[in-house]
């Protein structure tokens, strides 16, 4: 949806780091026919791992259902942007629409999966994304909608902050929704919350349990067999 | 039918201290000449309605620099770090509403309804003060309307009896502001004679506008 910073799957191997690493695990989430919302930032490097003709519907929530790459240098439309105000295109068969339909569909139930940044996830699988106090207040724009409204909700986010742990028993920064979110990916692991606590899915490449445990201050549920990510 | 007015007279409409609905999602979509010439009348204390607070140098973002915002009703601020620095010292105080519930908050005021009961928000600091309302087992916010003195409104094309057209992501909260503002001054890029836009692409209908800005000279 914007540029093609990274090869798509299946063409030249990726470079992998953190950020790549979460987009590629992040991208296998999406199914055909699904109608997603990516986040601005790191969530939004998700569609540049999707193969082509995957057969999935971007929402951006300024207004347009069928979201596409950034067009070519000189095509750019004034009035054909993305929720961060940047260009994009719209795919054949895409639909534009006001801000009150754009919230019905995700607030509705009918937005399959939304992908959004993190700056605490805690044991309850609850996310914390909108505001630090006394340092940043950018507002809640979509969020705390998208995370009340949409089907499934992913969180995609670097594992730790400069070493402070962002997988938190409980969050102590201000709660976008009280709601559990469906899975969390970071470059260490896939975690699922659940009734009965947060659940270690997956490793991320060359990652041990034992680092993921030291970098997470949450309780990690811990099965017997912990794969680790299958990135292609 | 609808004499177009200049920028200027339609600035001077506006008086100090009224709140206004300016519609677009990050200055798209944003009646920009309509801000310009607010800018230029000096005007003050104005309570902004909108979606974001532009960019510094963009937008709604020229009303913050100008010092003309005394309020501000908005779901994001965070791509104008000028309006975040006035908030901080106090001169422009700031409520943060979610997208979603901003947008029907607007909607409730235009269609005539006492509020909206949304999910969005429960337990989190949008909750507090707010009744919180059952309807079968389901647990809901009520969001009241949000009134505004006067909507301005960017379009892509209207005609002289102010129907209005927009484009793309130019639409954004355009329409439904259009509902909820007691004076609605709409900013098209172009004008049309009546009967060029066909009825199935009129988005706001012209009973809903008060005055038409002319062309850019």
């Amino acid at each position: 949806m914007h540029d093609k910073t990274h090869a798509p799957a299946g063409a030249a191997a990726p470079e992998w780091n953190p950020k790549s690493i979460i987009a590629a695990r992040v991208a296998q989430e999406l199914k055909p026919g699904m109608l997603v919302n990516l986040g601005i930032g790191l969530p939004s490097l998700v569609a540049n791992f999707l193969s082509p003709g995957s057969d999935v519907f971007f929402q951006a929530e300024n207004g347009v259902i069928g979201l596409g790459a950034h067009p070519p240098e000189g095509m750019e439309d004034p009035y054909l942007t993305d929720a961060g105000g940047g260009f994009v295109s719209a795919v054949p068969g895409a639909a534009s629409i006001d801000s009150a339909m754009s919230f019905g569909l995700i607030r509705g139930g009918h937005l399959d999966l939304t992908v959004l940044g993190g700056l605490q996830v805690d044991e309850r699988g609850y996310l914390a994304n909108w505001m630090v106090p006394g340092q940043k207040v950018p507002g809640m724009g979509g969020a705390m909608d998208l995370v009340a409204g949409a089907k499934s909700v992913i969180v995609a986010m670097v594992h730790a902050a400069k070493g402070d742990p962002k997988i938190v028993p409980e969050c102590t920064l201000p709660l976008t929704a009280a709601r559990r979110v469906t899975l969390v990916v970071t470059e260490m692991a896939v975690i699922k919350p659940t009734d009965d606590g947060l659940v270690l899915l997956e490793r991320g490449p060359g990652v041990s349990v034992e680092q993921i445990l030291a970098a997470t201050s949450a309780k990690l549920i811990i099965p017997d067999d912990v794969p680790e990510m299958v990135l292609d | 039918m609808k004499k177009a007015i200049k920028a200027e007279a339609a600035a001077a409409l506006i008086p100090d201290g009224a709140s206004l609905m300016i519609g677009g999602f990050m200055a798209v979509g944003s009646p920009l000449r309509l801000i310009e010439a607010l800018v230029e009348r000096g005007a003050r204390d104005l309570t902004i309605i909108a979606n974001d607070a532009g960019l510094p140098t963009k937008g709604i973002g020229r009303l913050v620099h100008a010092g003309a915002v005394k309020h501000a009703i908005m779901s994001h601020i965070g791509l104008n770090p000028e309006i975040q620095q006035k908030m901080i010292s106090g001169e422009v105080t700031v409520e943060l509403v979610p997208q979603g519930t901003l947008v029907e908050r607007i909607r409730a005021a235009g269609m005539g309804l006492g509020g909206v009961l949304t999910p969005t928000g429960l337990g989190t600091s949008v909750e507090e003060g707010k009744p919180v309302i059952e309807v079968d087992g389901k647990r809901y916010l009520l969001e009241k309307p949000i009134h505004a003195d006067f909507a301005l409104i960017g379009a892509r094309q209207a005609d002289y009896v102010g129907n209005l057209e927009y484009s793309l992501t130019a639409q954004n909260f355009n329409p439904i502001m259009a509902l909820a503002g007691k004076t609605v001054i709409a900013e098209p890029d172009v004008i049309v004679p009546v009967g060029v836009i066909p009825p199935d692409e009129v988005r706001t209908p012209g009973v809903l506008v008060d005055h038409l800005l002319a062309r850019a000279a």
